[in-house]
């Protein structure tokens, strides 16, 4: 069977104006700069890399949560990127967001009852009586109970709250979810619970994640395809066991060696990277990562480097290119 | 265990803490040993009572809401629970001395970098402006820090977070202390930075023979860098011992769910094991043992009575489960 492409993202592209003064020329952030994947039906795809790559970004720009610059974003085969307002508000019934942070992404002064029909009564779905029903669905789903219905966010603990903010997400029932640090503000115990709920929330309803994380451990067990940005740019995109067993790009490859080890008695070849992340401001010339590349040749400094596909690993390095 | 001398000993540790709603046993009965050269990490989830541990160590305790209500902290043999302040600051930085996880908030952010770098030099010794200029440029370049020489009259908003960092190792280093405490350094750090602080702590580590106490929630920075893990639930210890014990054979549930439930541990896109339920609040403890409602192995007796802390062969655990094979009770925890 082939998988049916849910998602496509052509040549997204946000940039940010910085004012640097009244007379002198404005600079431009590339945060997120010409990335292109797809997301098929049913699977999890990542986004890796470190905090200032642009996985956020790019993440609340499919949702037109923020306006991009330029390029396309393909949603069950039509162009959302130049659709209005209204017509974006109604297609976010079909694609949801799950937030980082379970306490800033609760209104605290609406009870649970409020928070979870809210998407329903946007959306003009059911009766009043039968959305307190799906409420109480929604909530037993997740691992809460109907005596919760009337509590406030500051009532339960990180990892409740986190559920609730996937209830919230899940009771329209859509297609795509887009999380977006889900499970890294929470306690290690609490973190496996809340990936298991996710993993069984896709089985039930057939849903489609955008996992956006730096954990990658976590990555590496939830997702099946992956992607690695590094200054808004994505360097690799392969199958998950692919980056993690046989990664292409120097980046990656050094990402892979920085995770700690699992047992003190396992031995790891570290490449420790060079200094920090370039300030997107100026990125570097020719290839981005150029500077803090262990394998840098010459044409790196100078040029671009092009994808290249290795047949189902794509990747964006000189080195592959023959 | 038992070779070296003990550096810092703490002992029934109790701190509690004044609240609205009444007194908060935050760290209730307490006890770990750092030995010279050694690092011993604490590993527990937010609100353990981890970080009131290291702060009551330090002497750092938002007083008067915070107290030491019992026990002893005795560091280089020396008992510095009832130490009046002007003696603490002569310890703290010049002995002891702490890094804290968020870097930014920890710097000053109306002072440039070598003035809050030359404090600790001025308290505690006799150097001049030159000497510890010099000084300071010196330990700055020793932390992996380019530029030290303009980097010294920067500000902290004008570095990144892992140069933040660096900046603040540099700047418990400055004295040579012989204990370091780390709480959660690299915890706001990505991964490949996290790398580079990790190694650059060691190193110093190798270099200077001090004692690290490291405060973690990652197993695997614990994995990478402890000789001995204190494992802390619900502000007591439940388990200690060397850290390959710990990940060869923990005995008690929690640390045995913490193992568990890291994701590497477990099939791909498989169920995770988890330890069901949340931390109790610290006023809503359980009668018997703190981790009984999330126990898979709890017994009747749990319910009832808290259990003490263990000798084993190779550990300390607090459970029930190995009454039988223990050889002295350690501790008593009321």
């Amino acid at each position: 069977m082939l998988p049916e492409p849910l998602l496509e993202i052509k040549q997204l592209k946000k940039f940010y104006d910085i004012k640097t003064g009244w007379f002198q020329p404005k600079q431009q952030v590339k945060a997120v700069d010409d990335v292109s994947f797809t997301v098929y039906k049913g699977e999890t795809f990542g986004l890796v890399g470190e905090s200032g790559c642009g996985k956020s970004t790019t993440g609340r720009a499919i949702l037109r949560l923020q306006e991009m610059t330029s390029g396309e974003i393909w949603f069950q085969g039509e162009n959302i990127a130049g659709l209005s307002y209204e017509k974006m508000r109604k297609l976010r019934r079909k694609m949801q967001m799950v937030f980082q942070d379970p306490y800033a992404s609760l209104n605290p002064k609406k009870t649970i009852l409020q928070i979870l029909t809210e998407p329903l009564r946007v959306h003009g779905l059911y009766s009043q009586e039968e959305r307190v029903k799906k409420a109480i669905e929604i909530l037993e789903i997740v691992g809460l109970s109907e005596y919760h219905l009337h509590s406030y966010p500051h009532e339960f603990s990180g990892g409740q709250r986190q559920r609730i903010g996937i209830a919230k997400a899940v009771i329209l029932q859509p297609e795509l979810i887009i999380a977006d640090e889900p499970v890294s503000a929470l306690d290690v115990s609490i973190q496996s619970q809340v990936i298991n709920l996710l993993l069984k929330l896709q089985r039930d309803f057939q849903l489609t994640y955008v996992f956006i994380s730096h954990d990658l451990g976590v990555v590496r067990h939830i997702t099946d395809r992956v992607g690695v940005m590094y200054l808004g740019k994505l360097v690799e995109l392969a199958q998950t066991e692919d980056i993690f067993t046989d990664p292409k790009h120097p980046y990656t490859k050094a990402l892979l060696s920085a995770v700690p080890i699992t047992h003190p008695d396992e031995e790891k070849d570290r490449v420790i990277l060079a200094g920090d992340v370039p300030s997107p401001l100026n990125p570097p010339q020719g290839c981005t990562f150029h500077p803090r590349c262990p394998d840098c040749m010459m044409i790196c400094k100078t040029e671009k480097p092009p994808v290249i596909d290795l047949g189902n690993h794509v990747v964006a390095c000189h080195m592959y290119s023959t | 265990m038992g070779k070296e001398s003990p550096l810092l000993e703490v002992k029934q540790l109790q701190t509690h803490i004044k609240t609205a709603g009444g007194v908060v046993k935050a760290v209730n009965g307490v006890d770990l040993t750092v030995y010279a050269g050694e690092t011993l990490g604490i590993v527990g989830e937010s609100g353990c009572g981890k970080s009131v541990t290291s702060l009551s160590v330090m002497g750092l305790l938002p007083k008067p809401m915070a107290y030491v209500e019992r026990g002893h902290i005795l560091f280089d043999g020396r008992d510095i629970t009832e130490l009046p302040e002007k003696e603490m600051r002569k310890l703290r930085g010049n002995e002891i001395s702490m890094i804290f996880q968020e870097p930014m908030t920890s710097l000053n952010p109306v002072f440039t970098i070598g003035q809050q770098l030359s404090e600790p030099l001025r308290q505690h010794t006799s150097l001049n402006k030159k000497q510890i200029r010099t000084k300071i440029i010196e330990m700055l370049r020793s932390v992996g820090i380019p530029r030290a020489e303009q980097i010294i009259d920067e500000y902290p908003h004008q570095l990144s977070g892992g140069m933040r960092q660096r900046a603040m190792i540099s700047l418990a280093m400055l004295c040579e202390p012989k204990l370091l405490i780390a709480d959660e350094p690299t915890t706001a750090l990505d991964v490949t930075i996290q790398a580079q602080i990790l190694q650059l702590m060691r190193e110093i580590k190798q270099e200077k023979k001090m004692s690290i106490l490291l405060i973690t929630h990652d197993l695997g920075v614990v994995a990478e860098m402890c000789d001995r893990v204190v494992v802390m639930y619900a502000g007591q210890v439940v388990e200690n011992a060397d850290v390959r014990t710990i990940f060869n054979s923990p005995k008690h549930p929690y640390t045995r769910g913490l193992l568990a439930s890291m994701p590497n541990s477990n099939e791909r896109k498989g169920e995770l094991k988890s330890i069901p339920g949340s931390v109790p609040r610290p006023d809503e403890l359980p009668q018997g043992c703190t981790f009984a409602p999330r126990c898979p192995q709890a017994v009747e007796k749990c319910w009832q009575e808290r259990p003490p802390l263990l000798s084993l062969t190779h550990q300390f655990c607090r459970c029930w489960l190995y009454t039988h094979e223990h050889q002295e009770v350690a501790a008593h925890a009321t």
